[in-house]
């Protein structure tokens, strides 16, 4: 009994000595805790792509107790997350508010003049990079890129592309096509991308450039096909489709899932926070979920963000540019 | 039979203590979060979702179809007693509910509501468990044109809604499609009637800011004056005999109960459709085919009916394509298809065949619910009914609350609070004025769904504007359509334009 209870304590003993080594490399995490709730601010609203992945890092925060407080998913999608751009700066030092970022953190301060600048914001942590991929519909008769771009000629400018919202992701990854094979396509937007893929397997549409996630249900019933891969590496879900690099086209295109905060949050906060999204991209949930919705779970933090948010705000200045130029001639 | 080979598999899932257990909690839960304005089943499913993860994802989603569930009964009460719509799938409930509430028949109403709900809810899940595979192609062969095609049927089927003065009516449909197209332009993505540069226009005016506003506020401003602190809400008592007597009433509702339900499950069904203008749209052809459409309006036992057996048939219905081809038909089921999502199911065509013990027990379990359902329901009517019974200067101020807390609970926007000032106001000054309310919200649901799909056809059909009838499925609804606009006409041509002129429909 007695020797049992010291082996317990010595157990115990070293568990803790652990405990204090794994804090160390944490040591600032470990200063700062939130005090209240935090926000999950989500830049599109309920429903969509974005909104479910944001509840879904929500439940694993929850389920694994990686935050000391609840996170509470807000919406604010108005005005292609305008409203969410706007009320982060507003906030500025507020040290328990995190915001949910898609491709529109780049292109809503772009496209509308709601004053913000994106180099304000603390970064936070980039959790993974949504891809893109050519779909047509199963039926059709197109199996490779050089098919598919005949088909556009021969159509006449009356080939249906569904996408997104006009300005979003995928009206860009359009515009990046037609800009490369010289073609033209009939761009309809449609709310999002669920709707998207349901138009093409209805055959009301000709073709997507759907995320993977938002096509892979229909793709496993055979009722989608897709053509190329807008990735620089072929995707594991998809082993026979080649990318458009290898086939000399270069277009990558990704969509990017991270957090930010407002300007001017403490250290500290910002430690804990970062420190949380690092736990959470270590989580099987999450690995099981990147592997099989094919997202990219590519880790980044700090300088490194900030650098890769502001190189890819002038990537999409310069597609945004494009478009607009095609739009007035 | 292998259908029910399965489904009887589902029942040993969902009759476990364990799921019974949570069926009860879930419905009485959704109850009364669907009774809350402003608070309705989305609400109640995103509180929950991350608690899920203590039981089985089979118990999960039973807990969460079951909240689902309740709070789309739950939104026809308060709609009833307060004259504010609980949810937006039940504004088409306040246009009869609130008047028969007044004339002291709020218990009946809210029987009828119930019953009509279990109906509607059960016609909708036997659809479900008989088709719910082949249905998922008809939903497939919706495209733009087809949604355009069935909205402007849904308009038509409001003709006259606004009674006699047609000037009036078409102002008020025109308003609510000015209020309709603010917001960000889906097509262009420009921002369109932001007054200047209000960030909180951006995201459009909320259906349901301007219901709780033009009913809630201005309902109570409009009594407040005509009553001068005089309860105007006759007391209701409830007592077993009404309720016998409010189930053989029902008893004479089959037709519009029947129609509401298979109009509410196909719209449902329908990804960019939903339960609100669903439970409108029965509403509309419940008055259109009555034998006496005048009496609507003004406490009509079949116009609270037809709208919620509609709701819940579409909640049934808006599943069908969450689970057989992953697009989520409302908000709530995009929240049930993200839960699903996180316990490793995978929703989609591949679903029914790779779990079906998972399906199956979900379709078993909403058969349960509705059950459960309808029993708390009617047991809590006399409660409901007794808050009827406050001093109206105390009820006044608790509507108004609710209607300020409502409006800001969704969104979490002040913005939307000075909104359903206005529109409280508005909504009192057009009351007065004599303005019919109805079609300003019906032109604010179907407004944006009509422009969306109309110009997405014309975009892809290069502007060819006969595509909508070319097309079999659009064409035969703009057929319809084309009927139900005339139907009135000819009503009252047989009548042999007996009467005033005016109140032909």
């Amino acid at each position: 009994m007695i020797y049992k209870m010291t082996r317990r304590a010595a157990l115990a003993g070293v568990a803790s000595i652990a405990m204090i080594a794994a804090g160390a490399t944490s040591a600032l995490a470990e200063n700062w805790k939130p005090q209240k709730p935090v926000e999950m601010v989500i830049m599109a609203g309920q429903g969509g792509g974005a909104d479910r992945l944001a509840r879904l890092f929500q439940s694993i925060i929850q389920k694994e107790k990686l935050s000391s407080m609840p996170v509470l998913p807000v919406n604010k999608g108005g005005g292609s997350g305008a409203e969410a751009l706007r009320y982060l700066k507003d906030n500025a030092g507020d040290a328990h508010k995190i915001m949910a970022t898609l491709n529109s953190y780049y292109t809503t301060p772009l496209r509308t003049d709601i004053g913000v600048d994106i180099e304000e914001f603390t970064p936070i942590a980039r959790m993974a990079l949504d891809t893109f991929v050519l779909w047509v519909n199963a039926d059709s008769d197109i199996h490779t890129l050089d098919d598919y771009v005949a088909a556009v000629k021969a159509s006449g400018g009356e080939w249906k592309m569904g996408g997104t919202g006009t300005g979003q992701e995928d009206s860009l990854v359009t515009a990046m096509l037609e800009k490369e094979f010289d073609i033209k396509v009939t761009y309809v937007p449609f709310k999002g991308g669920g709707d998207v893929a349901k138009n093409l397997v209805g055959g009301h549409i000709d073709s997507t450039v759907n995320n993977p996630s938002e096509a892979l249900g229909f793709y496993q019933a055979g009722k989608v096909r897709p053509i190329v891969a807008f990735t620089p590496d072929r995707m594991e879900v998809f082993p026979d489709t080649p990318t458009a690099t290898e086939l000399g086209h270069d277009i990558v295109y990704w969509m990017q899932r991270s957090f930010v905060a407002p300007k001017d949050m403490p250290a500290e906060a910002v430690a804990y926070y970062t420190e949380m999204f690092r736990q959470l991209s270590e989580t099987e949930e999450w690995q099981t979920y990147t592997k099989d919705k094919a997202l990219m779970a590519d880790f980044l933090t700090g300088d490194e963000l900030q650098a890769y948010f502001i190189e890819e705000r002038e990537k999409h200045a310069a597609i945004l540019a494009d478009m607009e130029g095609d739009g007035s001639s | 039979m292998d259908t029910l080979a399965l489904l009887a598999d589902g029942f040993a899932t969902s009759l476990s203590p364990l799921n019974i257990m949570i069926v009860l909690l879930g419905v009485t839960a959704g109850l009364f979060i669907g009774a809350m304005p402003g608070l309705g089943s989305v609400n109640g499913v995103a509180i929950v979702l991350p608690l899920t993860f203590i039981v089985p994802p089979s118990s999960a989603i039973i807990l969460l179809c079951a909240i689902y569930y309740g709070a789309m009964y739950g939104g026809a009460i308060s709609s009833i007693l307060l004259g504010i719509p609980g949810a937006s799938t039940a504004v088409a409930t306040t246009f009869d509910g609130r008047p028969l509430a007044q004339q002291g028949k709020a218990g009946l109403a809210l029987i009828a509501a119930a019953v009509a709900s279990f109906i509607g809810g059960t016609i909708s899940v036997v659809l479900f468990t008989l088709f719910a595979v082949p249905l998922a192609d008809l939903a497939l062969a919706f495209g733009p044109a087809e949604e355009f095609a069935l909205v402007l049927m849904a308009f038509t089927t409001f003709v006259g809604l606004g009674g006699d003065d047609k000037l009036k009516t078409i102002i008020m449909i025109c308003l609510g499609l000015v209020l309709s197209t603010v917001g960000l332009d889906l097509i262009s993505g420009q921002p369109r009637l932001i007054f200047g540069d209000m960030p909180g226009f951006y995201s459009g005016i909320s259906f349901l800011v301007l219901a709780i506003g033009v009913y809630g506020i201005g309902e109570i401003l409009y009594t407040i004056e005509s009553s001068r602190t005089a309860p105007q809400v006759t007391p209701a008592r409830i007592t077993l005999r009404d309720l016998g007597d409010g189930i053989r009433t029902m008893n004479r509702m089959w037709r519009t109960m029947s129609l509401g339900s298979f109009l509410g499950f196909f719209v449902g069904m329908l990804p960019a459709a939903g339960a609100t203008p669903a439970a409108l749209m029965a509403y509309g052809i419940a008055r259109s085919t009555s034998k006496t459409p005048s009496s609507f309006g003004k406490g009509n036992l079949e116009g609270v009916a037809a709208p919620e057996t509609a709701n819940n048939a579409a909640s049934t219905g808006s599943l069908l394509p969450m689970l057989t081809l992953g697009i989520p038909g409302s908000p709530t089921t995009a929240l049930l298809l993200g839960g699903m999502v996180m316990w490793g199911l995978m929703p989609g065509p591949m679903l029914f065949i790779e779990q079906p013990e998972f399906v199956w027990g979900l379709i078993s379990s909403l058969y349960t619910a509705n059950f459960a359902a309808v029993a708390i329901n009617i047991a809590l009517i006399p409660l409901f009914v007794w808050a009827l019974r406050m001093p109206f200067t105390v009820l006044c101020a608790l509507v108004m609350v609710l209607c300020i807390v409502g409006g800001f609970a969704p969104s979490q926007k002040m913005h939307d609070v000075w909104l359903i000032a206005g529109f409280g106001v508005a909504g009192y000054l057009l009351r007065k004025a004599d303005y019919p309310l109805a079609p300003l919200v019906l032109a604010l649901v179907l407004g944006p769904l009509m422009e969306k799909s109309f110009r997405q056809t014309l975009i892809a059909e290069q502007g060819n504007i006969l595509a909508f009838v070319e097309r079999p499925l659009s064409g035969t609804f703009i057929a319809l359509a084309a009927l139900f606009f005339v139907l009135p006409l000819v009503k009252y041509l047989r009548k042999g334009g007996a009467r005033s002129i005016a109140p032909a429909e």
